[in-house]
């Protein structure tokens, strides 16, 4: 009979030799950057545009997130119904997000098929129109979708905590009301489209397995396109964090669930703190075994969930701990939280769950980079990020090597209940 | 096309073994053959309640998910109304400490009490959070209820009723546990960087001891064929008005689940799809319409579901979804508009495919249908179908008495 009272020796993960693959860079003939990764068995790929078109760049609010939206919505000589068709026919998923720096047109496909879909996505680039009918049925439908997320408290309070970071005018703390899609008008999309697509700054990121005549295929479709001509404006913003630390909303009189988020203000990934500071938050609230879990769920059932993480925002950052609790529980499970912050600013992390939790944040970072779409990801990260690839291994080297000591300093310098916000939405 | 081995240890439990030497990590996935179709109708929401208790400790390690993270893991676990699927993603190196957990929670749970008050607690939350807590979360409850009389799919796997799994003993947890959860009723694969030899010496090692246990027969009611609509209609604070409509289709194996595919594609599978543009572009009658399947392995559902744009009205709504249906009856679909369909699944298919995990997951789905190779086979069944398939099953799934429509109404 096997012995089940021990457990299998294992290969200790913060000794594994984790490499990122590193991209073949290449430039079009109109010097867009691109970035590729070659690697996989299946004949898939994907071709992300990432634009500096995020609603940082936009002077009236939803317009970058509306013509991010339109963007395959009618060009010059297909309407939107051909465009879908189009790539819909060759099984090709072509999406589009806006971001608060960038924006993205994203491409997956199955390899054969690029040829017949790269001129299509540069003509969206170029001839895009954003037709009045097709703003009018957006207008429509979002403002339908709004009343409806409007209903839910985790959708309201997920906008309010932004608001408290960093203020109602700054891109990270702004939102949308139903006003402001009424008061969108097809020229200052246009214009804005004709900015900041067409004549706008960008580059390419694209994995998968890759055709030999990849560098060829996308330099044909993509290397005339007038981008990257002229330089990007240097928008600055302060955030305007709220006087006010505490909030209570009522939503829904009969909610059952409290949405509870806590957050604060942190520097961004450039700052010497924040990977010491992600695995802090690993140990606090970042994954299954954490604290906040382990305290708040597995021992107390108030949530089915809670987390704490670090925003990946460009500019600053915030750390935050989100969970929906029991509404009866709301105010029990906001003090177990700050009761986890006091014993991280207290007494130091032992030995067995530090090596537990640098086991995990590796093998975690193995599993991220399994595949060329989750490799590419990494990378447009770091670059986005203004980051090389050396900040990976001195990532790994702080998540081998921190110590008890300089986590519970970071605590002390961090977990101050009085540095957060608070908010409650029933 | 994705190769395996397969063999199957004394016990009955099935192992099959992907290899993958282009990844550093290795998946090991356990299928339990139960699912909320296998609960009693008085203690409803069991199967997913119990894969709580799962994590709760088996008889020799207090902690599932500490060692495995411990060892660069991570875990996770589903249950539908047909299934109950573990599986964990590790360095290959440390594979073994996941056969160790995983085979000593097949062995035994620790049944602990503590366990068990606490996740009762964490499920109503999950309850909470994903039914009571939403607008229109109470949907899926209602129209399950609506379209089957007879058989357990008229409930969802979170429970008919927060009180069944507040009412839940331990004994039982063990009777369910020592029905459901024993080798003849679970298949092992294991996918990634790992050698078939070694996997066969570990599942001996780790599984081969656990006692097979009696195999359970599943005998459920089916549901009798309806022969007459189904109709509710509920008020609810709610912004929108929303029409839901399901018909009953065939079951997972059979063909007329492949064409209900691709009818559901041919309706919404996009930007081009016929809900969409006719509903939502050009007549403006919706702001969101979408037409999916439950993917059942028993006799299951299609639906058609959406929000109507303030001020149409309900019968008019209605009787346009009717319309693009009456097209799909009446005519033939074009040849380029199959192709178009056929041509998602294949790029679905392979993007699907594209992580250990997910092959891992389809390899123990598809064995526990009665064969791991049916795996392979899935395009050609898709590719076999023509436009007259499509207009068949159309005329057969879409008739008012095969229908259970429910209007759900804004109080505001």
């Amino acid at each position: 009979m096997v012995n089940r009272s021990v457990e299998p020796a294992i290969h200790e993960a913060v000794d594994l030799d984790i490499q990122l693959k590193p991209y073949i860079g290449f430039t079009l003939d109109n010097g867009v950057e691109v970035y590729t990764i070659d690697a996989g068995a299946e004949e898939v790929v994907m071709v992300e545009w990432v634009f500096y078109a995020g609603n940082w760049y936009e002077e009236k609010n939803i317009v970058a997130a509306t013509v991010n939206h339109l963007l395959k919505n009618g060009t010059k000589t297909k309407p939107a119904f051909a465009i879908n068709e189009h790539f819909e026919f060759y099984g090709a998923y072509l999406n589009r997000s806006c971001y608060n720096e960038t924006a993205t047109l994203t491409l997956h496909s199955l390899s054969k098929h690029l040829p017949h879909l790269l001129p299509v996505m540069a003509e969206l680039l170029t001839e895009s129109t954003m037709p009045e009918n097709e703003l009018a049925i957006y207008k429509q439908n979002q403002k339908q979708r709004l009343s409806v997320n409007l209903k839910k408290g985790d959708f309201v309070a997920n906008r309010f905590i932004d608001e408290y970071l960093y203020g109602k005018n700054h891109p990270y703390g702004k939102y949308t009301s139903a006003a402001d899609y009424d008061a969108l008008a097809q020229e200052e999309l246009l214009a804005y489209y004709h900015k900041y697509y067409t004549n706008g700054k960008a580059m390419l990121f694209v994995a998968g397995k890759l055709p030999a005549d990849i560098q060829q295929q996308l330099n044909k479709a993509f290397g005339q396109l007038p981008l990257n001509a002229s330089t990007l404006a240097d928008i600055q913003y302060q955030p305007q964090p709220s006087a006010e630390k505490q909030y209570a909303i009522t939503n829904d009189s009969n909610g059952v669930q409290a949405s509870i988020r806590i957050a604060r203000p942190f520097p961004n990934r450039h700052h010497p703190d924040f990977t010491k500071a992600q695995v802090l938050n690993n140990i606090f609230g970042g994954y299954f075994g954490s604290r906040l879990m382990s305290n708040i769920r597995e021992d107390k059932g108030y949530t089915y969930g809670i987390h704490s993480y670090l925003q990946n925002h460009i500019h600053n950052s915030a750390w935050l701990i989100s969970t929906e609790a029991g509404r009866d529980v709301s105010a029990a499970t906001i003090a177990e939280i700050y009761k986890e912050m006091q014993v991280l600013c207290d007494e130091l992390v032992d030995e067995d769950e530090l090596r537990l939790v640098r086991n995990y944040m590796m093998g975690s970072i193995l599993g991220d980079l399994d595949g060329p779409f989750q490799i590419i990801a990494r990378w447009k990260n770091y670059i986005l990020n203004g980051l090389t690839g050396d900040y990976f291994y001195k990532a790994l080297h702080t998540i081998r090597t921190v110590s008890a000591e300089e986590l519970q300093q970071l605590a002390t310098k961090y977990f101050n209940k009085d540095d957060f916000y608070q908010l409650t939405v029933v | 096309m994705i190769q395996y081995n397969r063999f199957v240890l004394e016990n009955g439990l099935r192992v099959l073994v992907h290899e993958d030497t282009s990844t550093p990590l290795a998946v090991v996935n356990v299928m339990y053959d139960v699912g909320a179709r296998d609960e009693n109708p008085e203690r409803t929401g069991f199967a997913h309640f119990f894969e709580h208790l799962m994590f709760g400790g088996s008889i020799n390690i207090p902690e599932y998910d500490e060692p495995l993270q411990k060892a660069g893991g991570e875990n996770n676990a589903y249950t539908t109304n047909d299934l109950t699927n573990y599986y964990c993603q590790l360095p290959a190196q440390n594979i073994e400490t996941a056969f160790w957990l995983e085979s000593d929670r097949m062995l035994s749970l620790a049944f602990s009490k503590k366990s068990l008050e606490v996740q009762r607690k964490v499920v109503s939350e999950e309850f909470k959070e994903h039914y009571i807590n939403k607008p229109y979360g109470d949907v899926w409850h209602k129209l399950r209820e609506l379209a089957y009389t007879v058989h357990p799919y008229r409930w969802m796997t979170i429970g008919k009723d927060l009180s069944h799994i507040e009412n839940a003993q331990l004994e039982d947890v063990k009777q369910f546990f020592f029905k459901h959860y024993r080798p003849a009723n679970a298949i092992l694969v294991v996918t990634g960087n790992v050698k078939t030899e070694d996997i066969k010496q570990l599942a001996e090692k780790w599984f081969g001891g656990i006692p097979a246990g009696e195999k359970y027969v599943r005998n459920l009611p089916a549901e009798p064929a309806q022969t007459a609509p189904r109709e509710l209609t509920i008020h609810a604070n709610v912004p929108l008005d929303a029409l839901y409509k399901t018909w009953h289709i065939d079951g997972r194996l059979e063909k007329g689940y492949y064409v209900t595919e691709l009818i559901t594609d041919i309706l919404s599978g996009g930007g081009s799809s016929r809900l969409f543009q006719a509903l939502v572009k050009e007549k403006q009658l919706f702001s969101q319409i979408d037409c999916h399947h439950f993917g059942s392995i028993d006799k299951g559902l299609v639906a058609v579901e959406g929000k109507l744009v303030k001020g149409v009205k309900m019968e008019d709504a209605e009787a346009a979804v009717e319309e693009e249906l009456a097209k799909l009856k009446n005519g033939l679909v074009a040849d380029a508009e199959l192709q178009k369909v056929k041509n998602k699944t294949e790029s679905a298919l392979a993007f699907e495919d594209m992580s250990i995990m997910n092959r891992a997951n389809s390899l123990a789905f598809y064995e526990l249908l009665g064969d791991a190779q049916l795996m392979n086979k899935e395009l050609d069944k898709y590719n076999e179908i023509t436009a007259e398939d499509i207009q068949q099953y159309t005329r057969a799934i879409f008739t008012d008495n095969n229908s259970s429509t429910l209007h759900y109404f804004s109080k505001s």
